[in-house]
This record gives C-alpha cells, structure tokens and sequence, in this order.
C-alpha cells in the first residue's frame, strides 16, 4: 500500500513537468503581450519596450523557462507582473473562498445526490425516479452560468433572501461566510448533483438483484438497512469514482461561478490573470489545479480499498 | 426505511439550523461607507507606471495636482496658493497653500512637487513636450519653486493640470525618486482619501478611508477643481466583472455605485425608483479609427483620405451605443464642447460619399491588399465598432479581413511593425476619454513623429511643426488657430479618424448625492443621504 502510494506520488513528478512545459510553451505562443497591457492604452512603443525589459520578456523563451523553472524548484512561484506580490502569497489569500467553495459544493451534491440516487433506483419506473432522471438531464443540459442567473434573480432579486455576489472570509462570522455560498454552491452542484444521482440510482439497481440483498431481506432486514447496509455500500465504488471526477470537474465550474459570483477565489484568480496575462500567476495556478487533479486520483483509488476490502494495491 | 428516515431528519435539522445562522449573523454595512464597482479591476498603483484609466482613478484619490481643470474646462489652482509669470514668459513661480501634509504627517514642501514633476514628466508625453522648453524647475524654499523656461511656452500651466493619464499628482520626494520604470511600493500621498494596503485584494476590492487632516480649498467643488470636501468615511471599490451582476447588487443595495453599466442595460436601471443615472462627464469620449501608415495600401495617403469618404459618425454610434440619448456626432477632432473644437477642414468628410472615396481609391492605385482589421470582441463598448468599419469600407472598395480577437490581444499586435499577413496589422479601433485628446499635444493620435508616434506611426513634418508651434504658443487665441491649422492637416494626412462622441452615465442609489461633474470619476464632494 505504502509502496503503491509512493509510486503514485513519484508518477506526479513527470506528470507536472510536462504541464509545466506545456503552459509555458503555450502562454509564449499565444499573441499576447504583459508588456502592453500594463503600459496602458496610451503607452508608445519605448514605453512597452521598457516594461517588457524589466519583466525579462525580451530574454530568449528558453532563458525565461530556465529562470522559471529554476525558480520553481527553490520553491519560488516568483512575482504577479501585475499585482506586485509573490503569487504564493496570491495564491494563499485565495485559496479559503475555492477550498471552502469546493466542500461546500460537494457536501452539498452528496448530500442531495446519493439519496435520490437510491431512491429513484428503489422506486424503479415510479415517477420519483422519472422526476430524478429528467433532473439529471436538465442537470447536464443547462450550463452553470444560466443556473447561476436563474438562482440570483429568484432567490436574491425577487426574494431577497440571499446576497447577489461577494464573499465573507469564516474568521468574519459562519452566518456571513455562509450565506455568501448558499447559491454559488447551488449552482455548481446541479451538475454535480445530476451526475452523482444517474450514477448512484444505476449502481444500486445492478446490486438490488444480487443473492446477497436476497440473503439479507431473508433474514428479516428492515428496507432501509438492505438498502445502505448492503446495496449502497456495494455500489459504492462506481459512486466514489464519480465523486472523485467531479470534484475534479468542480476546478473548471469554480472559475465560472467564482466570477460569476464575485468570489476571489482561485477561479477568478485565474480568469484576472488570463486576461491580464500575467504569467507566473497563470502557470502557478493551471500547476495547482494539476497536482490537485493528480492527488484527487490518486484519494479516489486509495478510497476504494475502504469500500472494498478485495481491492489491494 | 428507519435509516432513510433518520438520515433524511438530519439533512433538513442541518439546513435549518444553517439557515437561522445564516441570517441571526447577517453583517450590517457601516452607513458612511460608499460601495463602488469601477470599470476594472485595481490591479496596479503606480499612475505615473502606467496609462491605465482605473490607475489614474486612483491617483485623484490618493494624490492631490498643482493644478486642476474646473468644470468649464478653465485651469485653477489647486495645491498651488499663487503663482506668477514673469514679464519675459521664461519664469514660472509658485507657492503652495497652507496646510498641505503627506498622509504620514509631514508637510508637503517645494522640493516634493519637483521631484514629481521629473518623474511624471519622464513618462508623460505633454510632460516630455513641456520639459523640451524647461532649462531648469528648482525649489526655492519649503513652499517655492521655480520653472525657468529655455523659450516660452503655453505648455507648463496646461501639462501641470492635464486631467487624464498621465496626470501630474504630487508625491513626496523619497516616493518621487523612484525610477520611473520602476513601480511605486510607498503609497503615500497628501490627496483627499487614504488607500488601505492592508485591505487592497486584487480581485476584489480596493479600500480608501477619509484623510482626516486634508484640508480643502474654500472653494466650492468645480470639475476637479475647488475643495476637495470628502464626506463619506470610506470608499471601497468592488470587482464585480460581470457587467450583469454589478447591476443585480446596484437593485439588491448592496452596492451603491457602478462607474460604467452596459448602455442595454440603463433602461433597466431607469425603471428602478431607487437608482439615479448621473451624466458626469458632459466632453464624454470619442471613437477613434487607427490606420497603420507603415503597410500598404495605408503608405498611400489617397488610400487613408478615402476612410475620411467612406465613413460616417451616425452608423457607428448607432451599431455600439444605440440611444441617441448617449451619443453625439461630431467632426471636431479637439472634441465638441472644448474651447478648440472647431469643424475647419470637415466639409464633405464623414458623410459616406462612396462615389468620392472610391475615386480616391483609384486615384491611390489600391490594388486590392485585404485591410487586416482588429476587431476586439470583450469590450461593449468596442465591439460593434469594427464591423461596422468593415461594411462601410467593403462599400467603398475596400477589402476587408477583420479578425477578432480580445482587446489585450489587440493591445499586444498593435505593437508589432511586421507586415499584415505576418502578425501585423492595417487598422483598429479604439475611443479616448474626451479629456485625454483636447489639444494637439495631449491628443496622442496627432504626434506624427515616425517611429516616436505611437502604434500606426504617421510621419507628417507639417503635422509636427504645427504642433511645436502650439507648443510654444502662450495667447489662447492664436492657440485656436494653431489647432484648426492641425485639424486640417490632419484630415489631409490621416494619421486618425474621429468617428463620434458618446457618453457613459454613472449609475447609483437614490441615497448617493453630489458626484461632480469631472472628466474622471472622483469621490470627493459624495455624500450618502
């Protein structure tokens, strides 16, 4: 097991090299230039040239990258071109509003999710479980923006019970830092709630007619128990699969909804600092979400073993 | 289904009790604190670094000008007390006013405002004209300083109380030693609002607190001139980048201020008994067309002087801003309003006469070449503009590869000098703020200096002894004459195209009373009733 964890950790280092590679190549190619935008629309070209000089962008791309990454391996995700700050300490300041965002959105998923997902598959061809697949499609169908704006005029424009937009940090108050998340975590997780739900109803309809389930209604077990005791828990490796892979998918919905929402998280970070082409920020940010991207993997294929103890690795 | 049951009662004890918390700790806006949403984001500080708009916003926050334009447009004084001309014109001497501080505590002295001239006019392209007269600017005593000349010129009172970027703000000497090129990291400034770094988040909000120590001129608040009374406590600029929801929190009160709502959303704004639209700004801004005078076919003057043939104000002001109630045409180049404004050398231009600019075409011998047009594509405010170009030249012979793209990216390729069909470019468009372009040597477009112009880089002799002569010119009169002379020029060598002037309300809550009438947004002077 150990071993198994240690591999997979090493398997990371390539990994982030290539992406590392890869963003840099990409954000060069691209036709932008930092240089320019920082100057201002009324900046002439010595100006630019000047800016460009002292960010290092008129050194060769394969200097800039030695720099970079001779910076990353110290430990240096270097300094914003804009902002002026080291974009560790960016990317620190911005982390609680995503991390608290992102649990948020998945507590909140499967908690909804997971028991829809039994009932429906339960109650096989009733109209809950018509009701919870046409959910799932609508889920999937509508993309996170327009639920986003739905959610806002209902619940904030209309009746006013939540905030429009913005952010409260937990140390100011759980009420705050709550209610700011109720409709951002909404509407991420339609999607994720649509997706848990097909995935969970389809899992437990595949056990529901396994000798095991037979056994244990035979021994005079309540539904309820069948139901999580032994169907849920059997079908839960698939369920904990697409769990893992939203949460993954969750890192493209929470650069949306966090500008959607006003959220300075790590999703607006990123849309700033892609408009603003600020590259350090970018490339630290796109290697963050990578290793976290590995990393959730890799807890996905660890859970396993705790749902199903044949698993070994 | 005991589980279920369970399960199901303490999923709705959880939202319940999430709910009551929510709301028993809902936070209450402190009642001085004005809550604005700007048209970008404050990502950096320095408004001498750079030319960027929010930057320059910042700046009349945190720092205050010798001199300032009230509303008519006229220059005041406004850190200065007097100042005197001497009888030769080659002598400029001026006294600050009483109970001038930094924000730190010491006062503001002599030897502070030339150090911050030097640096602004390292930067500032009317600061680089002025300078090319100044032999000398030297402090005198704490409160004195010179500006001894070479020859004389019209250029020091107006380049010191130029409006827009860069804008000559005052900092203190150890501030105003920083290189030019090199960032601000000390924010101290003597202007009417304090900037709070420990609370600046890019990407979220900026915060300024009253300086309590500021004193105003007696005054009253005029355009940017007079007394700079501050009557809230604090201003915090928000970023809210969605044109949509900054709208939604001005409805919902939690905001109170939106520098630029989108034009299709004002009638929205104007059905809400509790919003107020504010024409601040009555110069407005003006769209620009830019042709790139180092590619053919735009080497060839008859092929630009036919953009002046094909064009009209009126279809592109419709195609971007719509409602008439925003938007103006107008052939003067030096903006209508402005005491240069004058439509000499505009007969017959901007009227889409095809027939005459297609006989100009021919004249030039244009051959056909794809015009690469830049069209931006993220900005309202821009974005209909180049299609609009691209029907009417394409009905004036032209042929037209309009390629769309983001503004940033714009920005970056109208740097490039390589050919069109090699990441280069023929033309773009843009708008200025009105205040940036009211005299041949702050208009930027109008420098015609070759490789010294900016992006499109015109190359007129003519156009750069008339505007040396404006230059050196000190009698307003002859001034209007020496910019109607440029216009015409202008219209003749094509550096640029005037397409028009619009204009950008300020939406805000009914309880938001007292914006100014300004070139730039200020906060002074606002009060929340």
């Amino acid at each position: 097991m150990y071993a198994y964890v240690l591999r997979r950790l090493a398997a990371t280092i390539p990994v982030m090299l290539i992406v590392a590679v890869l963003v840099f190549l990409m954000l060069r190619l691209t036709p932008s230039d930092p240089a320019a935008i920082i100057a201002g629309d009324n900046a002439n070209s010595e100006q630019v040239a000047e800016i460009r000089n002292r960010l290092g962008l008129d050194q060769p791309i394969l200097t800039q990258f030695v720099i970079w990454m001779g910076k990353l391996l110290h430990g240096d995700l270097g300094e914003s071109f804009f902002f002026k700050k080291q974009v560790a300490e960016l990317i620190a300041d911005r982390l609680e509003p995503t991390v608290s965002l992102a649990l948020f959105t998945i507590v909140l998923a499967v908690a909804i999710a997971v028991p829809l997902g039994v009932l429906a598959a339960y109650r096989h061809g009733s109209w809950l479980d018509r009701i919870v697949m046409g959910f799932s499609v609508l889920g999937f169908s509508v993309p996170v923006f327009v639920i986003g704006y739905l959610l806002i005029y209902v619940f904030a424009i209309e009746l006013n019970w939540l905030p429009v937009q913005g952010y409260q940090r937990i140390g100011q108050g759980v009420g705050g830092w709550l209610q700011r998340l109720i409709l951002p975590a909404m509407t991420l997780s339609v999607v994720l709630i649509a997706l848990i739900a097909r995935i969970t109803r389809t899992s437990v309809l595949e056990v529901m007619n396994e000798d095991y389930i037979r056994t244990a209604r035979a021994k005079g077990q309540t539904e309820s128990r069948v139901l999580v005791r032994h169907a849920l828990a059997n079908a839960a490796v698939p369920i904990v699969t697409v769990i893992g892979l939203g949460v993954a998918a969750l890192i493209g919905g929470v650069v949306v909804t966090e500008s959607v929402f006003t959220i300075p998280g790590l999703g607006r970070l990123t849309v700033d600092a892609v408009l603003a082409r600020d590259y350090p920020t970018i490339q630290a940010v796109i290697l963050l979400f990578s290793l976290a991207y590995v990393l959730i993997n890799l807890l996905v294929d660890l859970t396993y073993t705790f749902f199903d103890p044949r698993i070994r690795y | 289904m005991g589980y279920l049951r369970k399960c199901t009662a303490a999923a709705v004890a959880v939202g319940a009790l999430t709910w009551a918390a929510t709301w028993a700790v809902t936070p209450a806006h402190a009642q001085k604190t004005l809550r604005a949403v700007m048209h970008s984001d404050l990502k950096i500080v320095d408004p001498i670094w750079t030319t960027a708009y929010i930057v320059r916003n910042h700046g009349y926050m945190v720092y205050d000008t010798l001199f300032a334009q009230d509303e008519k447009g006229e220059i005041k004084p406004q850190m200065v007390d007097k100042y005197e001309v001497a009888a030769d014109k080659l002598t400029y001497t001026f006294t600050l006013r009483d109970g001038l501080a930094w924000h730190d505590g010491p006062p503001v002295k002599a030897e502070d405002c030339v150090a911050s001239i030097k640096r602004w006019a390292a930067k500032d392209a009317t600061g680089q004209k002025m300078m090319s007269f100044v032999a000398s600017i030297d402090a005198v005593n704490d409160t004195t300083f010179t500006v001894k000349l070479k020859e004389p010129t019209g250029l020091v009172l107006i380049a010191l109380s130029k409006p827009s970027s860069n804008v000559p703000f005052m900092m203190p000497k150890r501030v105003a030693e920083t290189d030019p090129n090199t960032q601000l990291s000390d924010f101290t400034g003597s202007g009417p609002f304090i900037f709070k770094r420990d609370e600046w988040k890019p990407g979220d909000k900026a915060v300024y607190v009253k300086n309590e120590k500021y004193k105003p001129r007696a005054e009253p608040a005029s355009g940017l001139a007079g007394g700079k009374v501050v009557k809230v406590d604090r201003v915090e600029w928000r970023a809210i980048s969605d044109h949509q929801q900054a709208i939604n929190a001005l409805l919902a009160g939690e905001i109170d201020y939106v520098e630029t709502p989108k034009h299709d959303l004002l009638p929205l704004l104007k059905k809400d008994a509790n919003i107020k639209l504010w024409d601040y700004n009555p110069l407005g801004n003006q769209y620009t067309f830019r042709p790139n005078q180092l590619q053919k076919p735009f080497d060839n003057v008859k092929v630009r002087q036919a953009l002046w043939y094909a064009f009209n104000q009126k279809d592109f002001l419709d195609g971007v801003i719509g409602n008439p109630d925003y938007y103006k045409t107008c052939k003067a180049m030096f903006v209508c309003g402005t005491p240069l404004a004058s439509e000499k050398g505009m007969d017959g231009l901007l009227e889409s006469n095809f027939a005459k600019a297609q006989a100009l075409l021919k004249e030039g011998g244009y051959d056909g070449t794809p015009i690469v047009l830049m069209h931006s594509t993220d900005l309202d405010v821009l974005s209909n503009l180049a299609p609009v170009a691209k029907s009417l030249m394409e009905k004036a012979g032209f042929k037209v590869d309009m390629q769309s793209m983001d503004w940033q990216t714009v920005v970056a390729r109208r740097a490039k000098k390589d050919p069109a069909n090699a990441g280069g470019w023929h033309a773009f468009l843009t708008s200025w703020v009105a205040a940036d372009i009211t005299n041949p040597v702050m208009a930027a477009y109008f420098n015609s200096a070759c490789d010294k112009a900016l992006f499109g880089w015109p190359c007129d002799p003519e156009m750069e002894k008339l505007r040396d002569q404006f230059a050196r010119e000190t009698d307003p009169a002859k001034q209007k004459l020496i910019a109607e002379a440029v216009q015409i020029q202008a219209t003749q060598s094509t550096s640029h195209i005037n397409l028009g002037q619009w204009y950008q309300p300020i939406a805000a809550r009914k309880s938001v009373a007292g914006i100014l009438t300004t070139p730039v947004p200020v906060f002074w002077n606002i009060a929340i009733q």
